[in-house]
């Protein structure tokens, strides 16, 4: 509380640090600028500030840093542009259920609405990829609103909130109060999961014969990882993974059996489709996940665990919901197989089971061709992989970059890989590379990415130049939009209408412009020595890898079809 | 199977409530037949009533993407339970010599109210079930309708039994 009345870019800022906020990304604008001279003139102490290079940057930036700490992230844009600029960030975190606290500049209340420069709805045109958005009327309002857009952000199913500052509103002064809670009648979400539910639950795993469970992104944004861990290592059920849910369960664990889905494993996508019992933790029953909802696991009943109502029989028909938080549920399950003593579930009638998954793992493992003269994508991956012995905070872009990584990085650690799962967002990797970096400047930081995707964003070279940030870009470069090349090879006769992009900027020159350190490899015998020489780079590294042009992601589900029906190669 | 729910939606009476709402309908592809809104007794409210159509499936998506928005104080799908709704229309029609009769005479009928006469037209007002509201344009269409208003239907439990909440402990 203060006794003299201050302004609102004073109480914004005071506000931030009240919610524990130490980064913020950004960039100014006519409409902020008051937040950002205040910013450097009175709290510069307070905050690491990241000056951008497009908006859009900054939400991805701000996503990252969430995804990689489990904190909100934060980021302060000018109005009109600033703010549209903004939207595929937003939307990005939407659809991944990622804390996201976005703060826009607005023309003055009294221009509102009349075409002012620089205006935009904004609230208006992000109500349908925010969890909720706020237009700021008056500067009393200020504090609260700020607290109940974090609470709204970081509670319940996470996801992003946007804040709309009119520039009168932090221009004003108020008396700064900032309250310890906030009282949202509307808003309770339901974290505790109903025991009922949960024992029914207990009795399907006692008697289930070809049991999977399943990780989604919820086990993550909740901390269930140990508990999940400790339910597959207690009843020996095998867990695949969604693409959100990679970390969620180690990647290298006897009982993993990779992702599911689309480009998920042979083992995951038979395991699924042939067992009796799912027991999904925190997933949403994506259509890259299921494929079509009728011949999905049609022997299987199913056990959904899921702090969205929303999420509960959406898309799939569900045996035993669970309502709540994955950690609340597990923890409640764990106790209630344990009732009846250890072993929790009878293992002689699983041994058939394990078999069949150890023999589906034999019949069709992840491949490539390790005899080629032309560099193999996964080949790069699976390099990246040992040579960071798998402790690497990875980001990708979106397409056959992300599958690769998906596929032959084993992530064992929550909060190692981030990607838009949902929204598939290129140009996401790299500035979410940005967010995670300033997280933890002494983690090593990679994002894998493709000659497209990279493009999308290719000017935060200059942020991680302006800030020193050694994050490392792997481009898989084949010259085309590979993931959308494959399916015109598969389903397209091979027209490649518009994936082939004829020109590209030499990215060795590209980094070294910028300041950073450009590499390339153009054989396989190249592939080490530059990732070794980019891994002792103290400082942003590009490695530009010049791939198999042709190259295409195996297993492939194609669409439309059951995820049992794959293309193996 | 395919059917009318009457949905109604306590929502805080603040600006870009019913935005949220109807955003939310049109993006998820759920589909609103009519929408009528108006605050409560205690003012920071309203009460919305939504006329929509769908499988089971479908309403308890509505349902719950109700609820999910923020906004959102309490959802309930009257057509669980016991329930009274009303429409009202304001309907001009022809009322030139013979037919003048016939539009007092239906009107009185149907115990509608008029509420604007020229020389050649009647502006009736009527108020009731969706079925009473069809059934007299059915007997005005012949007369001729010159201008139709129709409010969204409003809805409310009957005393004491209230109807079931739906979509709690899934």
């Amino acid at each position: 509380m203060t006794y003299v009345e201050i302004k609102g870019s004073a109480i914004f800022l005071k506000s931030l640090k009240e919610e524990g906020v130490d980064t913020i990304f950004g960039y100014p604008g006519g409409a902020v600028i008051d937040i950002f001279d205040d910013l450097v003139r009175n709290f510069a102490q307070d905050f690491t500030f990241i000056l951008v290079r497009h908006e859009q940057a900054a939400v991805h930036a701000a996503d990252g840093y969430a995804r990689a700490t489990g904190k909100p992230g934060v980021c302060i844009v000018t109005s009109g542009p600033g703010g549209t600029n903004t939207v595929t960030g937003l939307a990005t975190a939407w659809m991944d259920s990622i804390p996201v606290v976005v703060f826009t500049g607005q023309v003055p209340t009294a221009l509102i609405g009349n075409d002012a420069f620089q205006e935009a709805d904004i609230v208006g045109i992000t109500r349908p990829c925010t969890k909720h958005n706020y237009l700021v009327g008056r500067v009393e309002d200020l504090a609260r609103t700020i607290k109940e857009a974090f609470t709204i952000a970081k509670t319940g199913r996470p996801g992003p909130v946007l804040v709309d500052l009119p520039k009168d509103v932090i221009q004003s002064k108020a008396l700064f109060h900032y309250p310890k809670s906030v009282n949202l009648p509307t808003y309770k979400p339901n974290v505790r999961a109903y025991l009922p539910a949960v024992k029914r639950a207990a009795d399907l795993i006692r008697t289930s014969e070809r049991p999977v469970l399943l990780a989604g992104g919820g086990v993550i944004t909740a901390r269930a990882h140990e508990e999940l861990k400790t339910l597959a290592e207690m009843t020996g059920f095998p867990v695949t993974m969604t693409l959100m849910g990679l970390g969620g369960f180690p990647g290298t664990h006897p009982l993993s059996l990779g992702m599911l889905g689309m480009h998920g494993t042979y083992r995951a996508n038979m395991a699924i489709s042939e067992s009796d019992l799912i027991i999904a933790v925190g997933a949403r029953f994506d259509d890259r996940v299921t494929g079509p909802v009728d011949e999905f696991a049609p022997r299987a009943k199913i056990i959904h665990v899921d702090i969205d109502p929303t999420s509960i029989q959406k898309n799939i028909k569900v045996d035993v919901p669970i309502v709540g938080d994955a950690r609340d549920a597990l923890v409640k399950l764990l106790a209630v197989l344990r009732e009846n003593g250890e072993p929790v579930v009878d293992r002689e009638k699983l041994r058939e089971w394990h078999a069949k998954v150890t023999a589906w793992r034999n019949e069709q493992r992840l491949r490539f061709d390790r005899t080629a003269k032309v560099i193999k994508p996964q080949y790069v991956i699976e390099k990246l992989y040992e040579m960071t012995a798998g402790q690497a905070i990875i980001s990708t872009e979106v397409g056959q970059n992300q599958m690769w990584t998906a596929q032959y990085y084993l992530f064992d650690h929550p909060r190692t890989l981030l990607t838009s799962g949902g929204l598939g967002t290129m140009g996401y990797g790299f500035p979410a590379a940005i967010g995670a970096q300033v997280a933890f400047p002494d983690k090593l930081v990679i994002d894998v990415a493709g000659d497209g995707s990279i493009q999308m964003n290719i000017q935060e070279l200059a942020t991680v130049a302006q800030y020193n940030l050694p994050v490392k870009i792997a481009i898989l470069n084949n010259g085309y939009l590979g993931m959308v090349r494959q399916w015109q090879e598969r389903f397209y006769d091979k027209v490649y209408a518009h994936t082939d992009m004829l020109a590209a900027p030499d990215f060795v020159k590209v980094a070294e412009a910028y300041g950073a350190v450009g590499l390339r490899a153009q054989t396989p015998e190249e592939v080490v020595p530059v990732i070794q020489k980019a891994l002792e780079t103290d400082g942003p590294v590009i490695m530009d890898f010049v791939v198999e042009r042709e190259e295409g992601v195996y297993p492939m589900v194609p669409a439309g079809k059951s995820i049992s029906d794959m293309i193996l190669v | 199977m395919e059917a009318r729910h009457v949905i109604s939606v306590l929502v805080e009476n603040r600006p870009g409530v019913l935005a949220r709402v109807a955003g939310m309908f049109s993006g998820r592809a759920f589909n609103i037949q009519s929408l009528a809104v108006a605050p409560t007794l205690d003012e920071s409210y309203s009460r919305m009533t939504i006329v929509t159509h769908g499988d089971e499936h479908i309403i308890e998506q509505i349902i719950k993407q109700l609820r999910k928005l923020i906004n959102v104080v309490k959802v309930q799908d009257l057509t669980s339970g016991d329930y009274v709704e009303r429409e009202m229309i304001l309907v001009r029609t022809k009322a030139t010599d013979t037919k003048r009769e016939e539009v007092l005479r239906i009107t009185d009928i149907f115990r509608g109210k008029v509420v604007d006469v020229t020389p050649d037209t009647i502006t009736v007002e009527v108020t009731g079930s969706q079925g009473k509201i069809e059934a007299i344009l059915e007997l005005l269409a012949p007369i001729g309708i010159v201008d139709l208003i129709r409010a969204g239907t409003l809805a409310i439990p009957r005393g004491k039994k209230t109807p079931k909440s739906t979509g709690t402990h899934e």
